[in-house]
């Protein structure tokens, strides 16, 4: 009759549905850091309704963990909704900005020839540096990242991922409408 | 119509009759409407914080959620306190503060500080209003987050500009409806189920009450479960009273300061049914230990609550009264068993324990016990924090009064606002504040309320000149220099005091004094204040 959960750490995804009212984002990330929760990404920015602002955090965490803060996020006023986005039925991306110190031609063109495995794009150029622009999972940019490293990066700026489910699934479908709190179907 | 006007308007449609404050410069405009609204009555706390505290007790023995109001700056901070002990106890308050000019937010000018900012880890919801047209939507909002769902206090921060600015016209909200707050009604109907399951396979069942059945009135249906099921009753401090103290299922208060026969109860239940309960550390020190060795149900209305502190098995969501209707349904009546009778018996035989005798000294014990078998049907008994709290807890007698006190916060000097909030709700009831003199010394300066207002108060303080229950923490192996700072020296006679606001007093110092003392306390009109020497060395265990 126990439910049964993961106890491994691993990195979640939350995504959350809130009003843009002025200091909902530090309201979210500070419920976080008061439960003693460290955000590995946040970002935000606006959904399809207007005055509706959309929020994707991702966090590491124990299955239980998870339950709990998004469970503590759905108690927040201003949050319409929030869902736990697993990784096989959710595509995850984000944006990199890496600025790469690139002294002459010949480190130059081995760049490039990296950003080109990677589908990333060289966005700017100078003498001394070249600018390459990086999308896809996180990991995909920790990668490039590594391999980046031995020419020595200037600067990196990374948005945060930011992540939607595969299908039909929409977070539409948590909000907080139903009068009822349904337990049924996750402690079967 | 202004700001303020609205304000005012508003508050007398959310049906409240009573404020307690603290004027200042930036409430003003609103304090000024408020002297022309003979309906509301208003209380001049002597501080902030306590104006929380009235509230609370407002609420408390009404349902009706308390109202305070107070100025900008150090008028909210000082408020902070009373709004985090109504979060702790999930009391419903809307605190109503001033604020400077909204075109001067930011600068740090006179008496500004970012209130809804400060409050956020311990409110329920904020407001600061920018445009006074929305402050018939903003305080509808705020009576409706306050008292629904898990109840809480809801801070609405009001710029002195917002006050005095026109509104283009006034309607006040027939209904609330906020998209992103619906908080759970009915328990899910299949977790119902489970739950008649498992108490109707359970061996030894024990209920969990805490003070989530007082917030959701439910005390006659968990004493409906409780009688029909014969399934013994265990409370946390928050639960206290919910079942008389002489009701043969009542096994009384759990946790490390709590009775014998509930802890022991519990320690070998097989199956917990909490009901409006949160689990914190001083009902359950050892969550993973009690999770491990049986089968939990966890009623609550907050999902959050839910696996928060100790994992449920079955866990149901939503109003307590509703769902404890829901499985009065279905429930069918079990019988009593030896194993009832055992705990039982070991209760009664703690509630007549004879106490230690000491010369010259009242023993609480014998005080609370005394007490409890004097006071009125429904009294109000206001506690404050420490060993007074504990004593009053583990031996106070109350078959019908209703027992309040701080029990998530540990705010000490609640008792005496609170009991000025009950009493100002309800004038015909009993109520007495039991403290002791360290907390009685963070709030008596709202004698001067009880005084102003001639409110009926009976107060009973327990003189043991020290900080008891920090005394009793320092006096053992972790703290190696024992006891420091918490002798109560240079503390005044209480009595002139009490006799300073015309409160008439009295000190015993001995056994044989406590039950005439008692009479005269609680029989002679007006406000009292009685006095009993305890000594300094008596600890909660005693």
């Amino acid at each position: 009759m126990k439910r049964e959960f993961d106890s491994a750490k691993k990195l979640y995804t939350l995504s959350l549905l809130v009003k843009d009212i002025p200091g909902v984002v530090s309201q979210v990330s500070r419920l976080f850091s008061r439960k003693g929760y460290n955000i590995e990404s946040i970002a935000s920015g606006a959904s399809k309704e207007p005055g509706v602002t959309r929020i994707t955090i991702v966090i590491r965490g124990d299955e239980l963990m998870i339950d709990q803060i998004a469970a503590q996020c759905r108690k927040l006023l201003p949050v319409i909704a929030v869902k736990v986005l697993d990784n096989e039925s959710s595509i995850q991306r984000e944006f990199a900005l890496i600025k790469v110190k690139a002294k002459d031609l010949n480190t130059r063109s081995e760049i490039i020839q990296i950003a080109d495995i990677f589908r990333a794009n060289v966005i700017d150029v100078s003498r001394q540096t070249l600018t390459v622009a990086v999308f896809g999972g996180s990991d995909k940019t920790t990668a490039i990242l590594d391999l980046l490293k031995e020419f020595g990066i200037l600067e990196v700026v990374r948005t945060g991922t930011i992540a939607i489910e595969r299908g039909r699934s929409t977070i539409y479908d948590e909000t907080k409408l139903k009068e009822e709190y349904n337990y049924g179907k996750n402690v079967l | 119509m202004t700001g303020a006007q609205a304000l005012i308007e508003s508050l007398k449609r959310a049906g409240v009759e009573h404020i307690f404050g603290y004027a200042g410069a930036t409430i003003c405009p609103t304090v000024d409407v408020l002297a022309q609204t003979p309906e509301i009555g208003y209380t001049l706390v002597r501080t902030e914080q306590n104006a929380g505290h009235m509230a609370s007790g407002y609420y408390r023995v009404t349902g009706k959620v308390g109202v305070c109001m107070v100025t900008s700056g150090p008028g909210a901070t000082n408020l902070l306190t009373g709004i985090a002990t109504a979060y702790l106890d999930s009391i419903p308050m809307v605190a109503i503060t001033g604020q400077v000019p909204s075109h001067l937010l930011g600068r740090d000018i006179f008496q500004e500080i970012d209130v809804t900012g400060a409050v956020a880890p311990f409110s329920k919801h904020s407001y600061l209003v920018k445009d006074a047209n929305d402050i018939p939507r903003i305080v509808a909002e705020a009576f409706h987050i306050a008292s629904t769902g898990r109840p809480g206090p809801v801070l609405i921060d009001l710029p002195i500009d917002v006050q005095n600015q026109k509104l283009k016209s006034y309607a006040y909200p027939e209904e609330v409806s906020i998209r992103s707050y619906k908080p759970s009604v009915r328990g899910n109907d299949l977790q119902i189920k489970r739950v008649v399951s498992a108490i109707e396979s359970a061996k030894h069942p024990v209920i969990y009450a805490g003070g989530g059945i007082f917030l959701a009135n439910a005390q006659q249906e968990l004493l409906e479960l409780a009688e029909r099921t014969n399934i013994p009753v265990v409370t946390t401090m928050m639960g206290l009273s919910l079942l008389p103290t002489h009701h043969p299922l009542n096994l009384g208060m759990i946790g490390a300061f709590g009775n014998v026969a509930a802890n022991k109860a519990l320690a070998k239940s097989d199956l917990l049914v909490m009901i409006g309960s949160r689990v914190a550390d001083r009902a359950i020190l050892s969550p993973e230990e009690v999770q491990r060795r049986m089968t939990i149900i966890h009623i609550d209305v907050d999902p959050a609550e839910i696996g928060k502190n100790m994992r449920a098995e079955i866990p149901v969501v939503g109003d307590v009264k509703s769902i404890l209707h829901q499985i009065l349904e279905r429930i069918q009546p079990r019988s009593g068993d030896e194993w009832l009778e055992h705990f039982q018996a070991r209760r009664k035989e703690e509630l007549s324990r004879p106490f230690p005798v000491k010369e010259g000294y009242v023993f609480p014990g014998s005080l609370m016990r005394k007490l409890g078998a004097k006071l009125q049907y429904n009294a109000a008994v206001c506690v404050d924090v420490g060993q007074n709290q504990i004593w009053a807890c583990k031996h106070l007698t109350m078959d019908g009064p209703r027992f309040l006190t701080s029990g998530g916060l540990g705010t000490m000097g609640y008792s005496l606002p609170a009991a000025v909030g009950v009493k100002v709700a309800q004038p015909g009831r009993q109520t007495v504040v039991i403290c002791g003199d360290g907390s009685f010394q963070m709030s008596f300066n709202e004698l001067a309320a009880i005084a102003h207002a001639q409110l009926d108060i009976k107060i009973v303080l327990i003189q043991n000149s020290v900080l008891g229950l920090v005394r009793q923490i320092q006096d053992t192996p972790t703290y190696p220099a024992g006891p420091f700072g918490v002798a109560l020296d240079g503390s005044p006679d209480f009595t002139a005091i009490a006799a300073a606001y015309g409160i008439p007093s009295r000190v015993i110092g001995d056994e044989s004094e406590i039950d005439g003392a008692l009479e005269e306390l609680l029989h002679q009109p007006g406000a009292r204040l009685l006095i009993c020497r305890t000594d300094p060395k008596a600890t909660t265990n005693d």
